[in-house]
């Protein structure tokens, strides 16, 4: 392939938060007409990249070119404004907003200054239907479960692209999607390939972020590899085995079958840490039965929207139910609110991070010791000793980076914003550990950490119900598996060499086991 | 460090802008009136203009800590004005049903019960904002224009004047040679310092008002957070009413406290605390509630005609809150920053140099 010339061209990039510096002398260009991977550990300045190429954040340092013009972006507007569409990493749609006025915000169509409400859903619904979905595109965006928003806002970034009616999206040249599978199932990735490569055709540049290694080889043409805010190299994708391209982002071995191997065997099967009988909400979950005992991890699998973080939100009480009855270690509970499960040991890693999990004003200290102050109640704060302790722990424990208690949360990589919502919830040492997606934007490193922490968690004792997009993860790690469809637990069954991905995968299709 | 850095990072402190706004204000009073930093012992008493400022200011500095922690929590209290009506009227009206009006135990019972009327506008107010999940600046609305009612109700529609020694004592009268307030003030600092900090209560509210939703999830109780913030607010304005109509040794139901919670709210923003919730700064809001009365007192001795006062005061806010805004300084003064930024970047000096330096002891 004859090199054109490059239409995105950033020399010598520098970006210092507080005197730290982000990036230092970074180089990246982009070609048009190509997938390029954007890779690195969390932390290794990805999205800062992206951001100060969009505008988010002023230059320190360096110039960029585009088409060969020397520009200063300095806002998103006029980032889209040059040609450059973009997914950031944490979704950030306007949540009480409909679908279709959140895919078409900015380009309305309007007729005599006024917005024309029927032809807007009528695109909406166009493009959310080329793109395989089914969604009442005039429900508030916030009432879709985290995998649709994202779905939304790629929609919105490539919006007219897809349609090819010729309009704004025909003048997209580069096309940047942070970490836009993170919370996809396969279909919608594959989906988002189909759609990505279409682009390609028509000679968008395209910057995808992702710690899946599957995707990267499936689906990129080059990458460029950061580490600790440098540039450590440009390859093409084809040109470079994955246990170099580890190598290159972690800057030492990984045997990445290291990760774990099948780690079902036997639960010892414990005591009943909870039970649920016929618990339902209406419209989230169809009643169900289910027993979860010490030691146990139970995996949850499903596609999107079939209502697995319903179930689970059922058990901790973040949604009330309309029937059925939940049993904590024998006694029946009464779930009005998450503070009722916490008290009875149960914790919940939310999906969305953003809107359920952080407080992004606090420190990484505060928020790791949210959740046990809060169980302690506001008279009786953990001991400052103690609590710097633990903290310091957790810190280490994850590789939280950067290991600065006192940093801002806002402030972390999405990655390492993951971890410290896991610290949280590990330090109030609970019974009954319930993960929604808790490698979620992890790299690869620390994603094999996790999975083994869980596999040792459970050998204490805990309880786990794991939720991942990830099937392999998730039949990797858990005794029992749960699958969903349509909003129903349509089959459990015991983890085992028989349970397979592709059986699994006939289950959710067709509905049929039991 | 150098000088520069020294400068930059007092620059860059949270209270670098409003301290430097209230010793500007402070300063421009001197032309005005001489002997304005003058303080003199007469009678036993400290006077002196600043001594002033902080006696007339103790009310407002009473009613904005509270109206922090309010916002805080992501709400706000426009109430509080009238909870000071209240409690002053009420006050008032018990001192003056006395038979000896400079009975301590009637004074005393006059403050528990106007309190107590405090602290049930506070529940209501609470209530209303975390039970029933009305939003906040309309929950206290309603208080703020039929607690003004109540207070006239108390009063039958007259100012109550009261003759008492003992009850003068809290917000005109003097202790150890300083405003007796002064100390009912640094009582009530002192009292919500440790409140919020040794205890969890200040990391609670701040959580609450930061991501309401991640809070709950957490286990935070937070309508009794809530309420607790509202039912303090409503404490320290009645506190406030009763100084103040001490103070003037009367209740006036139409007129005590009039618009105070706009001054409490600017008073909390000056102070660095953020409208949306999370991140509170105490320490900030007295010394927003400080630049207020200043402003207050310099408009009188600087003469500035009544009609246009109001202006003043607003100009002086807006230039307060822009020069603490880092995108507005980035903005007026960018150009300087802008050639000193890259000369640091010179491809010889490497940029982490100076870090190292004083990282190293
Ligand atoms: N607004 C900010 N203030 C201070 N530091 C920041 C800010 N944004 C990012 N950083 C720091 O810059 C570094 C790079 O962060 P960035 O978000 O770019 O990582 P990333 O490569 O996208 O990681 P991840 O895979 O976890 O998303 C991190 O150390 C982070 O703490
Ligand atoms: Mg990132």
């Amino acid at each position: 392939m004859a090199e054109p010339r490059p239409v995105l061209e950033m020399t010598g990039i520098v970006k210092e938060f507080a005197g730290i510096r982000a990036l230092s002398d970074v180089d990246f260009r982009l070609f048009p007409g190509e997938i390029h991977a954007l890779l690195g550990e969390n932390g290794a300045g990805k999205s800062t990249l992206i951001k100060v190429l969009t505008g988010v954040h002023p230059l320190d340092g360096g110039t960029v070119v585009l088409d060969g013009r020397p520009v200063r972006i300095t806002s998103p507007l006029q980032a889209q404004q040059a040609g450059i569409r973009t997914v950031y990493q944490e979704v950030n749609l306007c949540q009480n907003l409909s679908v279709a006025e959140n895919i078409l915000i900015g380009r309305e169509p309007v007729r005599a200054g006024r917005i024309r409400w029927k032809e807007l859903r009528r695109q909406a619904a166009q493009l959310v239907t080329r793109f395989g979905l089914d969604l009442d595109v005039s429900a508030p965006v916030g009432s879709y479960p985290l995998a649709v928003q994202q779905l939304v806002a790629i929609i919105r970034a490539v919006g007219s692209g897809v349609a090819g009616d010729g309009g704004a999206g025909s003048g997209t040249r580069v096309l940047i999607l942070d970490e836009p599978t993170s919370s996809l199932d396969r279909d919608e990735v594959e989906e988002l390939f189909a759609l990505m490569r279409r682009l390609r055709e028509e000679g968008v540049a395209i910057v995808f972020v992702s710690h899946f290694l599957d995707q990267i080889y499936e689906v990129c043409d080059r990458m460029t590899v950061l580490r600790n805010g440098a540039l450590v190299g440009e390859h093409l994708v084809a040109d470079l085995g994955r246990v170099n391209l580890v190598k290159l982002m972690i800057g030492k071995d990984l045997d990445e079958l290291e990760e774990l191997s099948e780690h079902h065997g036997q639960s010892q099967a414990g005591e009943t840490v909870v039970k649920a009988e016929g618990l339902s909400r209406a419209g989230a979950i169809a009643p169900f039965d289910l027993e979860v005992r010490t030691g146990e991890v139970l995996g949850l699998a499903g596609l999107l929207g079939s209502g697995r973080t319903e179930l689970a939100r059922l058990l901790f009480g973040a949604d009330t139910s309309d029937s059925g009855r939940v049993y904590f270690e024998g006694q029946q509970a009464a779930l009005r609110e998450p503070n009722d499960a916490i008290g009875r040991g149960v914790a919940f890693l939310s999906e969305n991070r953003r809107t359920e999990g952080l407080v992004p004003d606090l420190t990484v200290r505060e928020n790791i010791i949210l959740a046990l102050q809060a169980a302690r109640g506001w008279t009786r704060p953990v001991p400052a000793s103690q609590r710097d302790e633990l903290v310091a722990k957790y810190i280490a424990a994850l590789d939280i980076r950067p290991a600065d208690p006192e940093a801002k949360t806002g402030s972390l990589s999405g990655g390492n914003q993951q971890k410290v919502l896991l610290a949280r919830w590990l330090l109030t040492r609970p019974k009954l550990l319930i993960l929604d997606e808790p490698t979620r934007g992890i790299d690869v490193g620390a994603k094999a950490e996790i999975q083994k922490l869980v596999v040792s968690l459970s050998e204490e004792g805990v309880a786990v119900v794991y939720i991942s997009a990830e099937l392999e993860e998730v039949l990797r790690l858990s005794h029992t598996m749960g699958v969903l469809r349509d909003r129903r637990l349509v089959a459990r069954m015991a983890n085992g060499p028989d349970v397979t991905a592709g059986r699994v995968l006939e289950i959710i299709a067709s509905g049929e086991h039991q | 460090m150098s000088l520069t850095s020294l400068w930059r990072a007092a620059t860059q402190h949270r209270l670098f802008w409003p301290v430097t706004a209230l010793v500007a204000l402070l300063v421009i009073n001197v032309p005005f009136t001489p002997g304005f930093f003058e303080i003199h012992l007469k009678n036993g008493h400290l006077y002196g203009s600043l001594v002033s400022i902080v006696l007339f200011g103790s009310p407002l500095i009473l009613v904005a800590i509270g109206m922090t922690l309010v916002i805080a929590t992501g709400g706000i209290d426009l109430s509080v004005g009238a909870v000071v009506a209240i409690s002053g009227a009420l006050a008032c009206l018990v001192v003056s049903k006395q038979g000896n009006e400079d009975a301590v135990g009637g004074v005393l019972l006059a403050f528990a019960l106007a309190l107590a009327a405090a602290l049930v506008c506070g529940v209501w107010n609470g209530l209303l904002v975390a039970r029933l999940g009305i939003q906040p600046i309309i929950a206290t609305l309603i208080l703020m224009v039929a607690g003004r009612g109540i207070a006239q109700l108390i009063t039958s529609g007259q100012i109550i004047t009261v003759n008492s020694g003992a009850y003068s004592l809290i917000g005109g009268g003097y202790w150890l040679a300083l405003p007796f307030s002064l100390f009912v003030v640094a009582l009530v600092v002192v009292l919500s310092m440790a409140l919020t900090r040794r205890t969890a209560l200040g990391l609670l509210v701040e959580a609450v008002g930061g991501n309401a939703e991640a809070s709950r999830l957490v286990g935070i109780r937070s309508r009794r957070i809530k309420i607790m913030a509202y039912v303090f607010c409503g404490l320290c304005a009645g506190i406030a009413g009763l100084m103040i109509s001490s103070n003037v040794s009367a209740a006036d139901g139409n007129n005590a406290g009039l618009w105070i919670e706009l001054d409490a709210i600017l008073a909390v923003v000056i102070g660095g605390t953020s409208l949306t919730g999370g991140r509170f700064h105490l320490g900030g809001t007295i010394i927003g509630a400080l630049i207020i009365q200043t402003l207050t007192t310099t408009i009188y001795t600087i003469g500035v005609p009544t009609q246009t006062n109001l202006v003043f005061k607003a100009v002086v806010v807006i230039v307060v809150c822009l020069m603490q805004s880092p995108a507005f300084r980035a903005k007026v003064f960018g150009a300087r920053a802008q050639r000193r930024g890259p000369a640091r970047k010179t491809p010889g000096v490497p940029a982490d140099a100076p870090q190292q330096m004083e990282v190293s002891p």
